[in-house]
């Protein structure tokens, strides 16, 4: 059955972890753009970067092959741009996810893009919930992160910027 | 019309690329670890542009090159970026003020690619693209007013990389046959379209940054074309060496 090699794909697709955030699975990170059969009964699986740059794309490629060869012998993997990607298809469950972790989830969405454009915006520490953070620098131990510190509780701490 | 866009496709890929590899000489000798941080991020952002354009350069071409095989097995006189990239980083003032130049043009470049191209491949790209040079347009642009607006001796010294870099700023907006035939097939605007409104972002980031622009009346040019400076070559010595010496090696 057709939906049932495609469902079976995307279930193991929605275990498969990101390697820079190994609490939040690819899926939720908005990175899978759905699967379907090509002309010749391959499953396609169209997986977009998050940034064009990210080491980790490369990473997750192998990570799908190597959890996908054991059960589905026909598939293949396109990247695709377009859309581009957004911070803001990451789900509200997976940023509650990133604040568990330490990680302060992107802020409203790209919409306002008020951080995008170096305008100051409140960032909320994500172990004591203080709004008295500060940027200490827009570029981070990632491509989608910058670096900040609280001034309430001196934590630092990544924010996945909204992107 | 093929021929001239895939030209012109390199011409894009090999800029990125060719400053991503400058920044990435950054990466340990930054002058603090945020810095070092962000160049290595800007640095990492642009070689993925690059390996998003090449693929599709190789791929449209049909002759069986990936991106590694243009990155790798094309010569300096191959190689299509402007010749302001390839220049050597020199200090932080000198690398930070070329990329605010650099920045400010990309911005506008891929904007338009994104919004108004006929080339859907092409346009994906580069609205993924547009998103990370705004970004990297904001953080080297706060770098050169606070440089420039700085103390008497930093003030003095990214004067100095200006004066240097600028005469190299205007091969940006040159247009050619090239140029001319995919702004007529749509898919991007001709170079001098964005010098108006790059001329006065820049002029308002430098008014800030208390910095003057050079009186300087020469053009230096080729980069387009394939003439480039020779530091280039040394840099693709290096780039290339290993791919050069034992073809397909992989770790």
């Amino acid at each position: 059955m057709v939906s049932d090699r495609i469902a079976q794909v995307e279930r193991i697709l929605d275990g498969i972890m990101d390697p820079e955030m190994p609490f939040l699975t690819i899926t939720e990170l908005g990175m899978i753009q759905g699967c379907a059969l090509d002309e010749k009964g391959s499953v396609v699986i169209r997986l977009t970067p998050t940034y064009s740059g990210c080491p980790a794309t490369d990473a997750i490629q192998d990570d799908i092959k190597t959890a996908l060869k054991p059960v589905e012998p026909h598939f293949r993997i396109e990247v695709v741009h377009a859309p581009a990607w957004t911070t803001d298809w990451i789900s509200p469950e997976a940023r509650e996810k990133m604040r568990l972790n330490g990680i302060a989830p992107p802020e409203g969405t790209s919409v306002d893009k008020a951080f995008l454009l170096g305008k100051s915006q409140i960032v909320p520490c994500p172990r004591c919930a203080s709004n008295d953070t500060r940027l200490v620098s827009p570029f981070g131990s990632t491509a989608c992160k910058a670096h900040f510190q609280c001034n309430a509780c001196a934590e630092p701490f990544d924010h996945f910027k909204c992107f | 019309m093929e021929a001239q866009e895939h030209e012109w496709i390199l011409r894009l890929a090999d800029d990125a690329l060719v400053l991503a590899q400058r920044l990435s000489e950054w990466c340990s000798h930054g002058p603090a670890l945020e810095e070092d941080i962000a160049l290595s991020n800007i640095a990492l952002d642009l070689l993925g542009q690059a390996r998003a354009m090449l693929t599709l350069a190789g791929g449209r071409e049909g002759r069986g090159r990936d991106e590694d095989a243009l990155a790798y097995f094309r010569t300096d006189s191959e190689y299509r970026n402007a010749l302001l990239v390839e220049l050597p980083n020199g200090h932080f003032g000198d690398t930070i003020t070329r990329q605010m130049l650099f920045d400010q043009f990309a911005v506008l470049r891929y904007d338009a690619l994104a919004n108004q191209s006929v080339d859907l491949e092409l346009s994906a790209i580069a609205s993924k693209a547009l998103k990370e040079v705004r970004y990297h347009a904001a953080h080297s642009s706060q770098w050169v007013v606070r440089l420039g607006d700085g103390t008497e001796e930093s003030h003095q010294r990214v004067q100095e990389s200006l004066n240097v870099l600028w005469p190299y700023t205007e091969e940006l907006f040159e247009d050619d046959a090239v140029s001319q035939a995919c702004a007529a097939a749509g898919i991007l605007p001709l170079n001098a379209s964005f010098k108006e409104v790059w001329s006065s972002q820049v002029q308002s980031i430098l008014s800030e940054a208390t910095l003057s622009i050079p009186e300087s009346k020469a053009l230096l040019t080729g980069g387009r074309n394939g003439r480039h400076t020779e530091h280039l070559s040394y840099m693709l010595a290096e780039m290339q060496v290993l791919q050069r010496t034992y073809p397909g090696a992989e770790w």
